[in-house]
């Protein structure tokens, strides 16, 4: 069902005080957002359930301007605050949104955690391959020799994955969307706020302006087109040989996996530790 | 907020028991500080001191037992040491009164420091009459228990059995009350008296 | 609620914190073990689950700081506790929750510091990191246990003082606190007042997240009960959104400062022993407080006019208590277990002739009433 973006707008946006947003023309995160309401909306979440935690960075400022329960927490702690509100109100849909360096550089731990305890939770992680916000410093995924203001010389160490580490982690649910593709972002959001366990979607990005410049990607727009262009979905991916993924961005689930959940397990001891009482 | 209050200074009884970890004097400890405590009504600290590691190197625990609320936790003058191990004789022995009480593990402490000496082979009992040498802790309980005159035997047996594991109550009972009859025998009065009698250290 | 209370316990300093916790309607906690806080932790894992609680050990003390936070968002009453070192990771989150005012309790049972330092020993060596290891100005409560039955009681006075100002309490134990066993009366459940924060009375259109009422305090809306709004650690105005304007940086500032001035009768504890006719006090605190008991008896039957106050609440540092005391008496001393750094508070507060004096100990070993008679003495 397609709802209208003014009315998604109108809906999810507080208009009070929060705008002009801190993003720069030309942002993914923007995209990401509208993709996250527009999942939402079709979910017909009440907005009075739905809580949305987010770390430090410029993906950290998305919930202030979101009509939820929000929470802006430390950097890379989101998914701290969230499993807290999570077993503290196990009906709360608990969602974290967070960058490449929030999520798997300060907050790596927390996340390796997180997803091998799998709670139900959604964390949506934005990566752009870039810290933006402090100026265009490099992070766990700026690939090998990529210029930013700490590798000017060009990177010396090498990315990870962060949608295999979430898999290898043990997430229940694990897809890669870039913001070029927001049908299926749209679908994959949906898909990961339902999904029973711990939901991970990465979303490639662009941050022209603080990785785009310094690495002659070109603008929003040149940025955008190459992620049309280099996106692979998983059932091609599996027929091409590595050299032949090199540079590819592979789109699609990655993991989708029934496995005990901690809070219905927990529920479980509860019980049986109220019985022992009686 | 202010709270305003007038301590009188209770007469205190401080007992240690001491050896080596694995030996379960802290566990020895607990359960006379429960049966006093708990059961016999009286003020009561508890306190250890062990090492890192989970057995061996040294341990010790202590009880201080008074009618009045208990100011500083710890022991300052031991009334009853007991030591399991040589060890811990030697070094703890300078920390009983003049008047206080040393038991020994005769098994195991083979050097008594003085004549004023209370000893059971508190070992050989848990192991060749009980059957096992790991309550040997439980005898030396009930030796403690009588000779400390702190705590009623029933109240010890109370507190043991409820803090030992399900399936070994008779034989820590057994050894409880093996333990309450060596301690029995003893006559402190036919002990030799303390030669040494200096004034509290302050 | 725990079974116990009301009944006779042989408990440990740790295991107190847990029934007072609970009896002050915890049920969060989240945390990592760490020596000689564990017992905490294990205790809570049992209890917890029995009374619709949650436990959750976490990947470090950064996070477990952080999951108390989130509870305590969505309503729940929550805690953790650590020692020296997970208490380091927790001052980030630590200082989320002073600047977004969401209540939790935090124990810290010393140990001998710096780093690892040693973990077995009892210290008081962070007093001084408890009040301000955080960044930024920011109000805490600090409160030190003495006792057994303190580290009941005074659990669920820290998570009542939390619950009504809205901020992050400190409970100060250390290792000789934690590990000795004492025979206790836990107050029955009745006997036991406990605080819950304020919540909105206005319909949700209507709330300000972060306006304070008559005492400064925003009544404080869980996430999940039709209050929308935002939680964060940047500097906010009374919605609680970011702001750059000085002139509500400053108010939030003076508002966060001045709910706590206000509270001051209610939140600084201390006890007096024998103070009345006292020419020479003892300033002490959690365990050494009760070293220093007994060396003012001592000293009191040596004829010494000897008094001790002793302060539960170490921050806000009470210095309502301190003040006449340093007027009435020619000298104080103020041992601790570490290179002084209460004494630094009330040499900060001492406006007369009264000379203060230091005894200091750093060896990972317990102060005896022996060490502080002798200094007693000489005053």
């Amino acid at each position: 069902m397609h709802v209208p973006a003014r009315e998604l707008r109108q809906e999810y946006l507080r208009h009070d005080k929060k705008f002009p947003h801190v993003w720069c023309p030309g942002c993914g995160n923007g995209i990401v957002m509208g993709s996250l309401l527009r999942a939402i909306s079709s979910l017909k979440l009440s907005k009075d359930e739905v809580v949305m935690a987010s770390g430090i960075g410029c993906s950290g400022r998305m919930p202030t301007y979101l009509d939820f329960n929000t929470l802006h927490t430390t950097h890379g702690r989101a998914l701290t605050f969230a499993t807290g509100i999570k077993l503290a109100n196990p009906t709360l849909t608990v969602m974290a949104i967070m960058g490449d360096g929030d999520a798997t550089a300060i907050g790596g731990n927390h996340f390796i955690h997180a997803a091998r305890r799998n709670l139900n939770l959604t964390a949506v992680i934005i990566n752009n391959s870039i810290y933006g916000m402090t100026g265009g410093q490099y992070s766990p995924t700026t690939p090998f020799g990529a210029r930013s203001t700490t590798s000017v010389y060009g990177h010396v160490e090498h990315a990870f994955s962060i949608s295999e580490l979430a898999v290898t982690a043990g997430a229940s649910f694990v897809a890669r969307s870039t913001v070029y593709h927001a049908d299926l972002m749209d679908k994959l959001l949906e898909k990961a706020i339902t999904k029973r366990g711990f939901a991970v979607v990465e979303v490639i990005s662009n941050c022209h302006v603080q990785y785009g410049r310094r690495n002659r990607l070109g603008d929003a727009v040149e940025m955008i087109t190459s992620y049309r262009d280099n996106a692979v979905t998983v059932r091609k991916a599996a027929a091409m040989t590595e050299e032949e993924l090199e540079g590819k961005i592979t789109i699609g689930v990655l993991a989708d996996r029934e496995m005990p959940v901690s809070t219905e397990e927990y529920a479980r001891i509860r019980k049986q530790a109220q019985e022992k009482k009686k | 907020m202010t709270a305003k209050a007038q301590q009188p200074s209770g007469s205190r009884y401080e007992i240690r028991f001491s050896g080596s970890g694995g030996q379960g004097l802290i566990t020895a400890a607990v359960i006379f500080a429960e049966a006093a405590g708990v059961y016999g009504g009286k003020y009561v600290c508890q306190t250890q001191s062990y090492g890192p590691e989970a057995r061996g190197g040294k341990s010790r625990a202590e009880v201080v037992i008074s009618d009045q609320p208990i100011d500083y936790p710890k022991a300052m003058e031991l009334d009853l040491l007991l030591a399991m191990n040589q060890a811990a004789c030697d070094a703890y022995f300078y920390d009983l009164q003049p008047n206080g009480l040393l038991v020994a593990d005769s098994s195991l402490v083979e050097q008594f420091p003085t004549s004023r000496i209370i000893a059971i082979p508190f070992t050989e009992i848990a192991r060749n009459e009980i059957g096992k040498a790991v309550v040997a802790n439980m005898v030396a309980l009930g030796a403690m228990g009588v000779l400390s005159g702190q705590v009623a035997v029933e109240h010890l047996e109370h507190s043991l059995l409820s803090r030992i594991p399900p399936g070994t109550e008779d034989m820590n009972r057994k050894a409880l009350y093996r333990g309450v009859e060596e301690g029995s025998r003893i006559n402190i009065d036919t002990l030799p008296r303390a030669l040494m009698s200096d004034d509290y250290d302050m | 609620m725990s079974d116990l209370n009301g009944t006779r316990q042989l408990l440990q300093g740790n295991e107190a914190v847990v029934h007072g916790a609970l009896a002050a309607g915890c049920r969060f906690f989240a945390g990592y073990p760490i020596t000689p806080a564990s017992e905490i932790a294990e205790l809570f894992s049992i209890l917890l689950p029995a009374c619709d609680g949650t436990f959750i050990q976490m990947e470090d003390e950064i996070a477990g700081m952080g999951a108390v936070i989130g509870a305590s968002l969505a309503g729940v009453k929550a805690m953790t506790a650590t020692s020296g070192p997970g208490f380091s990771l927790m001052q980030e989150n630590l200082g989320f929750a002073c600047c977004a005012e969401v209540p939790c309790v935090i124990a810290n049972v010393m140990r001998g510091g710096p780093s690892t330092g040693l973990p077995t020993s009892p210290a008081q060596g962070d007093v001084q990191m408890a009040r301000w290891g955080t960044h930024g100005d920011h109000p805490i409560i600090v409160l030190a246990l003495s006792s057994v039955i303190d580290s009941f009681t005074i659990t669920a006075k820290a998570f009542n003082l939390s619950e009504k100002y809205r901020v992050p309490v400190i409970l100060l134990s250390d290792e000789v606190v934690a590990h000795t066993r004492e025979c206790v009366e836990l107050p029955s459940t009745d006997e036991i007042r406990v605080v819950d924060r304020i919540r909105p009375s206005v319909p949700p259109d209507w709330y300000t997240p972060y306006e304070g009422d008559a005492r400064g305090v925003p009544p404080m809306a869980s996430f999940g009960d039709g209050y929308r709004h935002h939680v964060t650690g940047l500097i906010h105005d009374k919605q609680g959104f970011p702001t750059q304007n000085s002139s509500e940086i400053e108010a939030f500032h003076l508002r966060l400062a001045h709910k706590i001035t206000r509270g001051f009768p209610e939140i600084q504890m201390s006890r007096e022993f024998f103070l009345d006719d006292a020419e020479v006090a003892v300033i002490a605190y959690g365990s050494v407080a009760r070293s220093s008991l007994r060396a003012v008896q001592d000293a009191r039957k040596n004829g010494i006019k000897a008094g001790l106050l002793q302060l539960i609440t170490l921050f806000p540092f009470p210095r309502g208590y301190v003040s006449p005391l340093l007027s009435q008496c020619r000298a104080v001393l103020v041992p601790e277990m570490n290179m002084g750094q209460i004494s630094r508070e009330v040499h900060r507060v001492n406006q007369t002739e009264c000379r203060i004096v230091k005894h200091n100990r750093i060896d990972g070993q317990f102060i005896t009433p022996t060490e502080i008679y002798k200094q007693l003495i000489k005053l």
